[in-house]
């Protein structure tokens, strides 16, 4: 598949506006990863802003290359899941526990509410939400450093 | 709440001094700052420092690199637009044409984004119209929009403690508990110190038998029979004596940590219905069930009997050595040489086996948490022939359980081995060292046995006193387990100066509500008025949030933004029991618990007479069915209310409501779950549950809401619509194409709708 049936642009406000297979127009549309851990490469929805679904996007990939440029520029500037590269620090083994960590984003520090706010994702990633919802991902336990790991060890 | 964490040094740190400089010389004589925002992430949302400043002629802005400031003076046409997403908060500078910039921020500064948003909405109308900004008509905080009391600034709902992690000395909390038996303790702890020194007579004992009996034998002495009889009167003595009061305090202790054991459980069990339904949504069943029931169990084993034990264990060491010194000094001195050494080792070995007993702790939820999953929902399990794929599940969680206990053991099993061999050599020690002062004629055979005697107890103490550091290890865990509990403090907290509503009308105000759950933003920006006795309908496809506005008027949760008031009066600023006894709930699964009808429909007034029993259950329709149960009002109901249909237990439920009589009621999805018929029957029922009370209710059939005064129709957490049928109707809005959708789906409510609106009846003022 070269030529998607879709045509995607963008606004003078920053807005993604889609001319749908059928012709209608829509402005404004969003797209949403399917499955953003498991495969965020297919599986890619474009949403009206009413909430339903416009377009399915099978793989990233079948794209011209234009759209996929665009559709990656809009979902990188939505989808926001530091990955922890190195834990510099943890207050407490207990928790709350406030963590200095390093990521792919840059340095920050966040709080950890409970052990429960870890969660295993298949066998050697992590997600770690914060108290404020944010979501920390750590994409290969084996491949931090071991400072990190003893340190992570302590809470799971 | 838990407080934002300072700003990390260095870097940040200085820039933010420069800038504020920067910014002063930018700034023209008399123009104030009304807002500010740090956002934390840079376009590519990566973590950065920006600064966002909002005076009353423009907007400014400095990024994180070389960039310098940036501004945008007010003029028409320019808009602020807040939304959030995944985390992630944007605000966005449009004018009429194009977007001029955006800022990106981390929810942290959500509050202040959309303080700036509502600001520059504000200013800008100002600047344009040349009238000042209107000031606010009240103080309220500028977080959670609650009124602030006159003296203060700071909000007493927001300045919430961020609570201390529980410390590495978590047992000691357990004291709390301990208090109350202070006596017995006390009385526990003098019978130990008595029984273990009646252990500690028999081998002082071997020392005149010994020196005075066995030695002058073998060199040609005669036996004093006399003597060898006091001696061995005295050893049975002190043993029948050490047996009674080893009895005594065992007795005691246990009894005292039996009873530690039940508040402890108590305690948390009462802490945990205290906790808001957030807490429970995050929890598993299985977790906290094992946290209430073998935590605290194995804690009371601890107290009763390895504290117990490693208390006497000090005790005799005590007592030994000083037994020891006062015999022979230089050989007490070379006995209790290798001590230091052993504690240095139990110390070192401490660290380890405690994360590691914490790790098993875990694992083994986690084993409970498969069974606690699996069983409720055995139906599907079996349906689904999924039975291989469970008990592999569960033999994975085994698996690694295992794994995590071997490596614990390689530790474990290294401890005991070395501790013994220690003892061996220290004995070694003793020997030798006793032997060379028997040849210089220091000590007698006799003080070398007695020594022999009591460290050969002394070194068995410490071989025991190892296992201490495990057991300890164990309960320190279990305790902070506990603790954890015991410390998460509701995120629906007792207000510090509750207020108290005498008499309740009903009127429930929602202003500016926003409510997270998790990043993921359920309500937003709500605002609704209802009146006391009005019938407020609420209308939207799941997921709108009907159920979570529901929850939040119920204070199941708390607002993250904006509040709540009923009569004017903020529902976090009264106690929650309190305010909750002014509302009646009907849920579309009815809850029964285990115990007769009249229990289940008096649960929420057990001291309800049987009259008003009956009464409620009159109105609610339920009195005939429940007379055709063999034993009427006393007939069992289980858990899930055996034996009785769906409407039965929702009429159950009902009557539950009404015989607290509440001035609020809310009905969500009442009569989902029963056919029609029997929703006409439930429907009586709530036609007089309804009457003059304030109602919300949800439904999905929209012929069942016929009674409302308004229809309030939700879309993503919005209000998109508000009015009764008809008006909603001509609207041909949501309201209109959720009313044909549904339509054409049910037939039997087609006929039912049309009059609908003729019947809604005007609200009823108080």
């Amino acid at each position: 598949m070269t030529t998607a049936p879709f045509q995607l642009t963008r606004d003078p406000h920053g807005r993604l506006l889609l001319t749908a297979p059928d012709g209608s127009v829509h402005a404004g549309v969003q797209p949403v990863r399917a499955f953003p851990l498991a495969a965020p490469a297919e599986g890619i929805a474009l949403m009206g802003t009413d909430g339903h679904e416009l377009v399915w996007i099978d793989r990233l990939n079948d794209l011209p290359e234009a759209t996929r440029n665009l559709l990656e520029a809009e979902l990188a500037s939505r989808e926001f899941m530091p990955e922890i590269r190195r834990l510099r620090q943890v207050s407490t083994f207990a928790t709350p526990s406030t963590w200095t960590v390093e990521t792919d984003r840059g340095e920050t520090r966040f709080i950890l509410k409970g052990e429960e706010d870890i969660r295993r994702l298949g066998a050697t990633a992590l997600l770690i939400s914060d108290s404020h919802g944010v979501q920390y991902l750590i994409r290969d336990l084996s491949k931090l450093d071991k400072t990190s790991r003893r340190l992570l060890d302590r809470f799971m | 709440m838990i407080r934002t964490p300072p700003p990390l040094p260095g870097a940040f740190a200085s820039a933010t001094d420069t800038w504020q400089a920067e910014l002063d010389v930018r700034l023209a004589a008399g123009e104030p700052i009304v807002a500010t925002l740090e956002p934390d992430l840079d376009a590519h949302l990566a973590f950065a420092a920006e600064r966002l400043v909002l005076t009353d002629r423009r907007l400014l802005a400095r990024s994180a690199g070389d960039a310098g400031w940036a501004d945008w003076p007010l003029r028409p046409g320019l808009s602020l637009q807040h939304h959030d997403h995944a985390g992630v908060g944007t605000l966005e500078l449009h004018d009429t044409a194009s977007r001029l910039a955006s800022w990106r921020f981390t929810l942290v500064h959500n509050g202040a984004a959309l303080r700036l948003a509502d600001r520059f909405a504000a200013e800008l109308t100002a600047h344009l119209s040349g009238q000042p900004v209107p000031a606010p008509d009240e103080t309220v905080c500028p977080a959670c929009k609650t009124p602030l009391p006159p003296d203060q600034t700071e909000c007493p709902l927001c300045s919430r403690e961020l609570h201390e992690a529980p410390s590495t000395w978590t047992l000691f909390r357990l004291w709390r508990f301990a208090g109350p038996y202070r006596g017995q303790l006390l009385a526990g702890f003098l019978l130990t110190l008595a029984a273990t020194g009646a252990t500690l007579v028999p081998p002082y004992l071997t020392m005149p038998l010994m020196d005075k009996v066995l030695i002058p034998y073998q060199n040609g002495q005669s036996i004093n029979t006399g003597v060898v009889a006091l001696l061995l009167a005295g050893l049975f003595a002190s043993a029948l004596l050490a047996w009674g009061l080893g009895w005594a305090r065992t007795y005691i202790l246990a009894r005292v940590s039996e009873r530690i054991g039940a508040d402890l459980r108590t305690a948390t069990y009462e802490h945990l219905l205290q906790l808001s339904l957030e807490y429970f949504g995050g929890k598993r069943t299985g977790d906290l069930m094992a946290r209430i029931g073998s935590e605290t169990d194995r804690i009371c084993v601890f107290l009763s009997l390895h504290l117990l034990d490693f208390a006497t264990d000090v005790l005799m060491i005590a007592m030994t050595a000083a037994i020891l010194f006062s015999i022979n000094p230089a050989l007490a001195l070379v006995t209790l040489l290798p001590l230091p050494f052993i504690a240095w080792m139990i110390h070192l070995v401490r660290d380890r086996l405690r994360t590691g007993f914490e790790k098993i702790d875990r694992v083994w939820s986690e084993v409970t948490n498969v069974l606690a999953d699996t069983i409720p929902g055995i139906r599907v399990v079996k349906a689904f022939a999924q039975e291989k794929r469970e008990a592999q599940r569960f033999r994975e969680a085994n698996r690694h359980n295992l794994a995590v206990n071997d490596r614990l053991n390689k530790t474990w099993s290294l401890f005991s081995p070395t501790v013994t061999l220690l003892t061996e050599i220290g004995l070694l020690v003793v020997w030798a060292f006793g032997i060379w002062q028997i040849a210089h004629d220091q000590i007698t055979v006799g003080v070398l046995t007695a020594f022999l005697a009591y460290i050969s107890r002394f070194y068995g103490r410490l071989d025991s006193m190892s296992r201490i550091v495990s057991v300890t290890q164990k309960a320190a865990a279990g305790t902070k387990r506990i603790f954890d509990i015991l410390d998460h403090v509701s995120s629906v907290p007792e207000p510090t100066r509750p207020t108290h509503l005498d008499r309740v009308q009903g009127r429930i105000e929602i202003r500016d509500a926003s409510f997270r759950y998790g990043n993921r933003g359920v309500i937003r920006g709500l605002n609704l008025d209802i009146q006391p006795g009005e019938m407020i309908g609420l209308v939207g496809h799941s997921g709108s949030g009907k159920s979570t506005l529901v929850n939040l008027i119920c204070r199941f949760y708390d607002l993250s933004e904006g509040t709540i008031r009923l009569d004017g009066t903020d529902i976090r600023s009264l106690p929650v029991a309190e305010y909750r006894r002014h509302i009646g709930l009907v849920l579309q699964e009815p809850f029964l618990f285990f115990g007769t009808i009249a229990e289940n429909i008096a649960y929420g007034k057990p001291d309800a007479c049987r009259a008003e029993i009956v009464a409620a259950a009159r109105a609610a329709h339920a009195h005939e069915f429940i007379l055709r149960l063999p034993h009427g009002y006393d007939s069992l109901v289980g858990e899930r209310g055996q034996g009785l249909s769906g409407g039965e237990r929702q009429r159950i439920s009902i009557a539950r409501a009404l015989l607290i009589d509440p001035r609020i009621l809310i009905l969500d999805e009442a009569t989902s779950s029963v056919d029609t018929e029997t929703e006409k029957e439930i429907q009586k029922a709530l036609d007089n549950l309804v009457r003059g009370r304030t109602t919300i209710a949800i439904a999905h059939r929209l012929s069942t809401l016929r009674q409302a005064d308004r229809l309030v129709v939700m879309d993503r957490g919005r209000i998109v619509e508000i009015g009764n049928h008809d008006d909603l109707m001509a609207r041909e809005g949501h309201y209109y194409r959720l009313y044909q959708a549904q339509a054409r789906n049910v037939d039997t409510d087609l006929d039912e709708l049309p009059t609908a609106s003729a019947e809604a009846k005007p609200p009823m003022p108080k």
